[in-house]
């Protein structure tokens, strides 16, 4: 189940021709491709995508009144795969993913997929993240649409264009044989809007079809001969296919009137560029502008014959192309320069060589291009170099402000397993650490500082392969559930017991895909009505041939996953070592179990509610404690002490009582301020009895040795 | 609260633009999506966007909205703020507020800032050794010069105590501030809508907008009072007190604030008798500080040892930790933090982990002092001891063990732990003491450096060993006028990290001066 329900959402997935859809731009293209008639959808979570798939697994019961199948791939791999569907039969079929790190993960069954072709329609959506906020390497998916040849589209980011997109994304793909690329960047996927639907389509060659009346073509297949051929059939029959398809149908759009200079730009541009120029006062707020807008809605292929005519009666143009290598910018060139045009080519040498193009680099980029290809059509204002004018005397506060990156959680069950590496890291030393891709990476930030390279998903022993040969330390390396079963079982473990491998694999194992929003996975502990679960991660690694298996079933047990970890770092057993370090993310914990023990109390159930804190007289104000921590509840404050100088530690009411604070202050023999109180809710008759007389005798005592010494108030 | 008049934000362009810069588990989503509703409640067409990815674990977000009144045709928003180009800007918080300055995003032409002045602390001002925490004022003087309106006040504390989350008083202080053209009740209507924890939101949407609006005055934090820690007790005692707080007024008037705030640690850690011995050492101190010329110096040298010398005599011992914990005081304190309702029960667990070092601490000096003499036997002494202990105060047999443990300090003097923590205290003072007539700044710098003890076990290890080590300079700094800077660099150093790494970097700058002084061998 994933951390959030879509129970809404999945509502909206039903409504009708003429009704207003409302929501996220991913849920948008949900909708979209029902109204489609798609015959299955598959996919692989990760921001931005998560939501789609979210709303999907959630929409279980309208997929089968469609007859739609619905898979939560095991990697973008198995479901860049799953598209095979679409090469011999007419069924139209999508598959979605975080790209680029999913793009490099699929791009075998990607470039088989393009080789041979498709007969139904093959949409891949991928969920661009890219720029601010982004968790991966930044690349460009449109390398993988040249190098495999499948279109890209990239549409305006509203939500009716990207409606449309899935749509045209169908047909296109139908029209040339060829997979389609439809990219949305991440701002777009999460954009707030709405569109007008259309009614929900019933796939006309459902998947069981196929079954029944299987089909192949040996043609199809990617092998040679025919392999030769696809590479022939690309260029030759599917290529112009798809150029005429594309200009027939007008995919790609053009704005403002005549000028002497325009602006070619990818469609997920659009509104930045708009943007751009509503602050220069050429263009409304509805996007109406006289400069000329050639808007690639496709961005791969490009229409030859629009860009020369676009560009053959201007003196200059700008290609507004996020990303780098500027592989548009560079194909438009060689196509000006073939036709034999003498138009000024602009684009990365005003614009940032490299990064997102944010509002501000849109604003002077554009600026820049226009003052001098075309500065008459500017306001005054911005005819003449800015002279600063603007510039307010405000104080730097870059050595104020601390940088604040992402973390684990409040109660996150992988803190204590790094404080216990943290330990461990005291008494033995350094050791040479790999780490992987989930929410487990946050360890290489501060406090822990563990961790030195991030390979890709399911790679962490990988990519430590280099050192399992042994030396005087054991290497270790890091591996979430998530990454283990992406690939990891097979890439990681495996490798690591066929090359006999001398190191320690740590398995974080929290129940769930969590840092991509909670999805189960094969060894998640819920029961899930669709997928099978409760596969537990240490029997497919002693089914893989690990020997040496440690199984923890409560990481906040620190001084537990200390001593394993030591063991397995020391102990004269050669091969991998394997530690599963189980507990559930809390922030699914919370979610799930909540509203259940509110909903408990309430009905008078004895409910035991645990939270730590601090005795602040105690507490010598030496932060110890939060550099095995960096725990959101766990903070500092400043007492009303002159005496004292410190702030002390403070534990604020969002904790949940995980355990780390008292696990850690006992495991690294920190100091005895913290304490962990019970609250139990509605007790029973006979604990308020013993609980009044322990009170009635506690109070004696202590008025006791009240009476017999100076007591100060507020000591 | 800073604000000048209050009036909806008039948008540049015909579209208003309102970013959030929240801390991941705020709620700024919710935040966002109440506004869009409003919005769209009030005629208005909205656009929400945000990358709520990975940095959504506790990480710094921001979330944008554009919005204009409806005309049939669709406008085309940003998908993302630009500096300069900002109306509305909401901080959840005061560190973010200073990262939307930062960024630009407040601008003194049209930008109200709305911000929370909470802090809640990055990783990186939590785990310096020291007082890392970033300081607010230069944030706020920012925001004074960069903002059109500045409206701070603590919204978090209101939404807590409201029972609900920031995001509900947030979205109160934008409807109070009037910082939108859209009415009150559509707000209020808008939470009531959400379905969730309604009532506590609008009581922390309420007093948030009242306050915002400026109909209600800010209220200021209550700080624990620190009050005059008026002493009760037996008559007798109050009688020894009287006398002893009598001698604090002999002390120069700088330092008698501190001395008594230090003189009611000391008893309320020992006894009367240990006051006197406090008062003694600083009119010791106060003698030299007047022989010294201290008076010139606002008595610098009797002030720092009237906090330091508290500090040093109140050391962390068994017997303290034991009495803390089991006072009544304490109890009531836990049980109002932990909002116990009546008709639940409390339980409490300590986490406790004692060493043969305290056990030995714990004996009288000399036999203490043997067994520590006996490496073997301290190691079996250690492993019989030495492990994690839940100690659970709330049963008898818990309570009991940690009363008898705090009412062995009747005999605390005779203990190993004091005989070593007297002994060293006496080293220290003495040596500053002896430093003053040569040079007072440096001597005042070397009291100062109590501040580096403190912890348990390896991290009180770390602070004693960093300690050693700037004090150790001292002698050989003794002569120079900048000596007392070198020290309180030094001492800041330390704690500036754990390792030590930064003090021994500045350790070898001390030292590489004072070898070009030395003649060539």
């Amino acid at each position: 189940m994933a951390e959030r329900s879509f129970a809404r959402e999945v509502e909206q997935l039903r409504i009708g021709a003429g009704e207003e859809f409302r929501g996220e731009g991913i849920l948008a293209i949900t909708k979209a491709l029902l109204q489609c008639g798609v015959g299955y959808v598959g996919g692989y979570q990760g921001a931005p995508i998560s939501h789609l798939m979210d709303v999907l697994a959630d929409a279980q019961e309208i997929l089968g009144e469609l007859g739609v199948r619905y898979e939560a791939s095991a990697s973008e791999a198995a479901a860049a795969a799953m598209l095979a569907a679409s090469v011999h039969y007419p069924i139209r079929g999508a598959v979605a993913f975080k790209s680029t790190v999913g793009t490099n993960v699929a791009s075998d069954a990607l470039a088989n997929l393009a080789s041979g072709g498709v007969t139904g329609g093959a949409v891949i959506i991928v969920g661009e993240d890219y720029g601010e906020g982004s968790s991966i390497m930044q690349e460009r998916s449109h390398a993988f649409a040249m190098k495999s040849q499948i279109w890209l589209l990239d549409p305006r980011p509203n939500l009716p264009s990207i409606v449309k997109a899935v749509e045209d994304a169908f047909e296109l793909s139908e029209a040339s044989n060829t997979p389609v690329m439809l990219e949305v960047r991440i701002r777009c996927c999460h954009v707030h809007g709405s569109f007008i639907a259309k009614d929900n389509v019933k796939p006309p060659y459902p998947v069981a079809r196929a079954l029944s009346a299987p089909q192949r073509k040996t043609d199809r297949i990617v092998l040679p001969p025919a392999a030769f051929a696809h590479e022939q059939e690309k260029i030759a029959r599917r290529w112009p296919a798809a150029v005429d398809f594309i200009r027939h149908r007008k995919l790609n759009e053009f704005f403002g009137s005549g000028g002497p200079v325009g602006i070619i730009l990818q469609g997920g541009m659009y509104n930045g560029v708009i943007r751009a120029l509503q602050r220069l006062g050429l263009a409304d707020v509805y996007g109406e502008t006289d400069v000329p807008l050639y808007v690639l809605n496709v961005t791969y292929p490009l229409i030859e014959s629009e860009i020369l005519e676009f560009c053959g009666d201007k003196s200059a143009v700008l290609v507004v192309e996020e990303g780098q290598p500027n592989y548009i910018e560079q194909a438009i060139g060689s196509m000006l320069y073939k036709a034999g045009e003498r138009v000024v080519l602009r684009g990365k040498d005003v614009l940032p060589p490299a990064g997102e193009y944010t509002g501000q680099a849109m604003l002077d980029g554009v600026l820049s291009f226009l003052r001098e290809h075309a500065a008459d059509i500017l306001p005054a204002r911005h005819r003449a170099p800015n002279r600063n004018e603007d510039r307010i005397d405000v104080p730097d506060l870059s050595k104020v402000v601390p940088p604040r990156p992402p973390g684990f959680c409040t109660g996150c069950p992988e803190r204590p397993i790094f404080a216990a590496m943290k330990l461990v890291e005291g008494e033995l030393g350094k050791h040479q650490i790999a780490a992987d891709i989930g929410c487990h990476l946050f360890s290489i930030m501060p406090p822990f500082e563990i961790g030195g390279t991030t390979m890709g998903f399911g790679l962490g022993p990988a990519s430590n392969s280099a050192f399992h040969g042994g030396g005087e330390k054991r290497p270790i390396s890091i591996i979430g559930d998530g990454g283990f079963w992406h690939n990891g079982l097979t890439s990681s473990i495996g490798n690591a017991v066929y090359n006999k491998a001398d190191g320690v694999i740590l398995v974080v194992d929290n129940y769930y895909s969590a840092a991509t929003g909670g999805q189960d996975l094969l060894s998640s502990r819920a029961d899930n009505k669709s997928k099978s679960t409760k596969h537990a991660i240490a029997d497919a690694v002693k089914g893989i041939g690990v020997n040496w298996v440690r199984q923890i079933d409560r990481t906040y047990d620190v001084a537990k996953v200390r001593d394993t970890l030591k063991e397995a770092l020391l102990t004269p057993e050669k091969g991998p070592k394997v530690i599963v370090a189980s507990s559930e993310c809390m922030l699914n914990k919370q979610r799930r179990e909540k509203p259940i023990l509110n909903q408990a109390v309430r009905n008078g159930e004895r409910v035991v509610k645990p939270r730590f804190g601090v005795d602040e007289d105690v507490c010598t104000g030496d932060h110890a404690c939060m550099r095995l921590s960096g725990c959101p509840s766990l903070s500092l404050r400043k007492l009303d002490d002159p005496l004292r100088d410190d702030p002390v530690a403070s534990i604020d009411q969002s904790c949940v009582g995980c355990g780390n604070c008292g696990e850690v202050a006992d495991a690294a023999v920190l100091c005895p301020s913290f304490y962990r109180a019970d609250v139990v809710h509605n007790p029973g008759r006979f604990e308020r009895a013993v609980a009044r007389l322990r009170e009635r005798l506690v109070s004696a005592l202590q008025a006791r040795r009240a009476r017999r010494r100076l007591s100060f108030a507020g000591y | 609260m800073e604000q000048a008049t209050a009036r909806p934000a008039e948008p540049l362009d015909g579209i208003i633009k309102l970013a959030i810069l929240a801390v991941g588990g705020q709620g700024g989503g919710v935040l966002s999506d109440w506004i869009v509703a409003v919005a769209e409640q009030s005629g208005y067409v909205a656009q929400a966007t945000s990358v709520p990815g990975v940095a959504q674990r506790t990480g710094a977000t921001i979330y944008y909205i554009e919005m204009m009144p409806a005309s049939g045709r669709l406008p085309v928003f940003s998908l993302m703020p630009s500096p300069g180009d900002v109306d509305i800007l909401l901080a959840a918080e005061m560190m973010e507020a200073g990262r939307a300055i930062m960024r630009g995003l407040v601008t003194p032409d049209r930008t109200t800032l709305i911000a929370s002045s909470h802090r809640a602390l990055a990783v990186a001002e939590k785990i310096v050794p020291g007082d890392g925490i970033a300081d607010s004022t230069d944030v706020r003087a920012a925001a004074g010069k960069a903002a059109r309106r500045f409206i701070a006040f603590d919204m978090e504390r209101i939404a807590s105590e409201a029972g609900s989350v920031i995001s509900a008083s947030l979205f109160g202080a934008l409807a109070g501030a009037n910082a939108l053209p859209f009415d009150r009740s559509v707000f209020e209507e808008t939470i009531r809508q959400s379905g969730r924890g309604v009532e506590a939101s609008l009581r922390a949407f309420a007093e948030a907008a009242d306050i915002a609006g400026g109909a209600s005055p800010v209220e200021t934090e209550n700080k624990t009072a620190s009050g005059a820690n008026e002493p009760s007790g037996p008559v007798r005692a109050l009688e020894g007190w009287a006398v002893l707080e009598a001698r604090v007024g002999t002390l120069p008037e700088p330092a008698r604030d501190l001395a008594r705030r230090g003189l009611v640690k000391v008893v309320d850690f020992q006894d009367l008798a240990y006051g006197a011995e406090y008062l003694h050492r600083l009119e010791r101190v106060a003698a030299t500080d007047a022989e010294c010329g201290g008076a010139a110096k606002n008595h610098s040298l009797t002030l720092a040892a009237a906090k330091h010398i508290a500090n040093a005599m109140a050391y962390d011992d068994v017997i303290r930790v034991a009495d803390l914990k089991t006072r009544g005081s304490r109890f009531e304190r836990v049980r109002s933090e932990m909002r116990v309702p009546d008709g639940a029960v409390l339980h409490l667990t300590e986490f406790m982990h004692p060493r043969a070092e305290e056990v030995c601490g714990m004996l009288p000096a000399p036999l203490g002092a043997w067994i520590e003499s006996r490496p073997r036997l301290f190691s079996l002494l250690d492993r019989a001891v030495n492990r994690g202990r839940r100690v659970k105060t709330h049963t008898l047999g818990w309570f009991l063990s940690l009363y008898v443990l705090a009412g062995m300090r009747r005999w605390r003097r005779g203990l190993l732990r004091h005989r070593k923590e007297a002994a060293h205290l006496d080293h220290w003072l003495d040596g500053a003491l002896a430093a003053a007539p040569r040079n007072y700044g440096l001597a005042v710098e070397m009291i100062n450096c109590r501040r580096l003890i403190k912890g348990y076990s390896d991290t009180h290890g770390r602070g004693l060993s960093k300690f050693d080590r700037v004090l150790g300079m001292a002698p050989l700094l003794i002569d120079r006028d900048d000596a007392a800077d070198w020290v309180r660099r030094l001492r800041e150093a330390a704690l500036s990290d754990e390792d030590g790494e930064n003090l021994e970097g500045a350790l070898a700058t001390v030292r590489s001066f004072l070898d070009e002084r030395q003649p060539p061998a």
